[in-house]
């Protein structure tokens, strides 16, 4: 159920001004699917449909210690320039040499990404010139990258209610080791940049993503499962936020059946909604720019999140030449798995990759499916559950100390539970009702000692965090259900007594 | 092939370097005619070297913090700074075009 089947039509809206004040102003736009199920936006009523193109560039920084090719310390917000090492400034005479960690965290995430991992890879120099980029190069790997040819698979709710969910595929077609720059920070005042180099030279992994997604909606799907598959390895923490997970889109519009259209690279994207904002607005511009008879720049634009919408970014000089070269201080990477592992070798000195294979941790879909087996709950529960941090833990721990089924409890975790720490802005972990406190709860509602809405209003007390039990509350509202036979007939026929009107409106139909 | 003005604008652009003088752009022919030399090699059928370096062994490092901490000696090189931080130009400033520089090129 739910799954497109080629030539399937699904409609939706498509919202124009996305992140503008109030409702979009050119109405909504309804969609049709193409051959592979995509969203396909229908134009102004009489003109062809229209296909949107979007692929991905992504930037996860390395969770490490040390940085991708010095010793200095990787640490978001420190005193400026206090993270950097001579290295790391470009002095002269200085040379890169690769930390394993880095290396290990490329092959984790090639491997969750079902990639080849490249045996061999290359490290090239990208040169282009920029002040938060000392040697005027970046050390990166463009001929030959540590993993290539690999797949993500994510899922979309085709509704709102999260009821319908479709499984979809994103190639990866590289993963490449990098290197990242410093900060600039622009002083328009005194017309002048201040250049931290702190981050200049935190190991990076470039995750290149095939234009295999139509729409806003994909993409940000496709990024979610990835953070979380970062965060599951642990090889990037991947908070956007705080720049440790960037992403740019590429962009273009054609007919079906047509050749691709100009794309666009969209920047300045710094959360997974804004991208879906972002997305949605550049394919929409570009539908509108051309059915009016413009045609599309291959520019760089920069999202605005105030406003929603793409601009232009300042004028690059011309087309870059990065003058790509082999980097001369370092030799090939070389890989090796049980089979080609050399005998009397320094385990310190190699990396293999069947060793990291056999202790990567159960990646979001493997743990997804897991817990719709062990707890009978939908796909669509355990979504949400590994969506929010900390949740599953939460559940998990509720279920082991309550004797209400799973399939009861989800719901209290998921609509009650979750919805009051959404109100309130607060994580798992910061939730004012802990797993105990629920649990006991749960227990009260499951042995019939109190009704389900009496409970929510028991919830909403132990929101406050003032130290009651769940019993304890309950006595003092007098929240007991009522389990004596004689005392219900009593207060049933109490109010039957009082109302006799109403009672004769009834028995006469 | 001749190396064109349109190269060596774009060349200057690139790399930000200035050719100076009619010696400095024949330096460059000279320096291209050279390396042209590499061509009359054969070979069809070989794997190209990309590196000296390529039969050694790439040191892998530990995970260790043992660099940084240097602000004020990386700062002593800085001409202008500003609290901690190194001082450059708003942005990159774009070469102006050949036409509005002074470059020996533009009498060529």
């Amino acid at each position: 159920a739910g799954v497109r089947g080629c030539g399937g039509v699904w409609r939706r809206a498509w919202q124009h001004g996305a992140g503008g004040p109030g409702p979009s102003s050119c109405g909504q736009r309804a969609v049709t699917s193409n051959g592979r199920g995509g969203a396909v936006p229908v134009g102004k009523s009489g003109l062809a449909p229209w296909v949107a193109v979007v692929g991905l560039e992504i930037h996860a920084q390395i969770s490490s210690n040390s940085k991708l090719f010095s010793g200095s310390q990787v640490q978001f917000a420190a005193p400026p320039n206090s993270l950097v090492s001579f290295f790391d400034a470009s002095l002269p005479g200085t040379l890169p040499v690769l930390n394993r960690r880095c290396v290990e965290a490329a092959v984790m995430t090639g491997l969750a990404l079902n990639c080849s991992i490249n045996k061999k890879s290359l490290f090239d120099r990208k040169h282009y010139f920029y002040a938060d980029l000392p040697a005027g190069y970046q050390i990166t790997q463009q001929r030959v990258p540590i993993a290539v040819n690999g797949n993500l698979s994510y899922s979309l709710c085709t509704d709102n209610k999260m009821s319908q969910m479709v499984t979809k595929t994103v190639r990866i077609k590289q993963i490449q080791l990098e290197q990242d720059s410093g900060k600039s920070l622009h002083d328009d005042t005194r017309s002048q940049t201040l250049v931290d180099l702190n981050r200049a030279g935190v190991g990076l992994m470039e995750v290149v993503m095939e234009p295999d997604m139509c729409c806003g909606e994909e993409a940000a799907a496709a990024v979610r499962e990835l953070q979380l598959i970062l965060q599951t390895l642990g090889s990037s923490q991947a908070v956007m936020a705080e720049g440790q997970l960037r992403v740019d889109a590429n962009v273009s519009v054609h007919h079906p059946g047509e050749p691709y259209g100009v794309r666009t690279e969209v920047k300045n994207i710094n959360s997974i909604r804004f991208l879906a904002k972002a997305v949605d607005y550049e394919i929409q511009r570009q539908i509108e720019e051309l059915e009016n008879g413009g045609t599309i720049l291959n520019e760089t634009r920069a999202f605005d999140s105030k406003l929603g919408c793409t601009v232009p970014m300042r004028d690059k000089e011309g087309k870059q030449d990065y003058r790509f070269m082999p980097e001369p201080n370092l030799p090939p990477l070389i890989l090796y798995d049980a089979k080609s592992l050399p005998a009397n070798t320094n385990h310190q000195q190699v990396v293999n990759i069947d060793w990291i294979h056999e202790r990567l941790p159960d990646l979001p879909s493997v743990k997804r499916a897991k817990l719709v087996e062990q707890y009978g709950i939908l796909p669509e529960h355990s979504f949400t559950l590994l969506n929010e941090d900390g949740l599953t833990e939460f559940f998990e721990n509720v279920v082991k100390q309550t004797q209400m089924k799973p399939k009861k409890v989800i719901g209290w975790i998921l609509n009650i539970l979750l919805s009051h720490l959404k109100q309130h802005s607060l994580t798992v972990k910061e939730s004012p009702v802990t797993s105990v406190l629920m649990a006991d709860l749960l227990n009260l509602v499951e042995k019939k000692e109190i009704s389900s809405t009496a409970a929510k209003q028991v919830l909403a007390e132990l929101w406050k965090g003032e130290g009651k039990t769940p019993l304890e509350i309950v006595k003092e509202k007098k929240l007991e259900l009522i389990q004596d036979q004689k005392e219900l007939e009593e207060i049933c026929q109490a109010v039957i007594d009082g109302q006799e009107n109403e009672v004769i409106m009834m028995v006469l139909g | 092939q001749a190396v064109t003005v349109e190269v060596l604008d774009r060349l200057e652009q690139l790399a930000l370097v200035d050719f100076r003088d009619a010696e400095g752009v024949e330096r460059l022919r000279e320096a291209i005619r050279f390396a042209d030399q590499l061509r009359e090699v054969d070979t069809e059928g070989v794997e190209p070297m990309d590196s000296v370096l390529e039969d050694r062994c790439l040191y892998l490092r530990e995970d260790d913090v043992t660099e940084g901490n240097c602000t004020n000696e990386l700062l002593k090189n800085a001409r202008e700074k500003v609290e901690e931080y190194f001082v450059a130009p708003p942005g990159n400033i774009p070469l102006p075009k050949l036409e509005e520089r002074e470059t020996f090129l533009k009498g060529s």
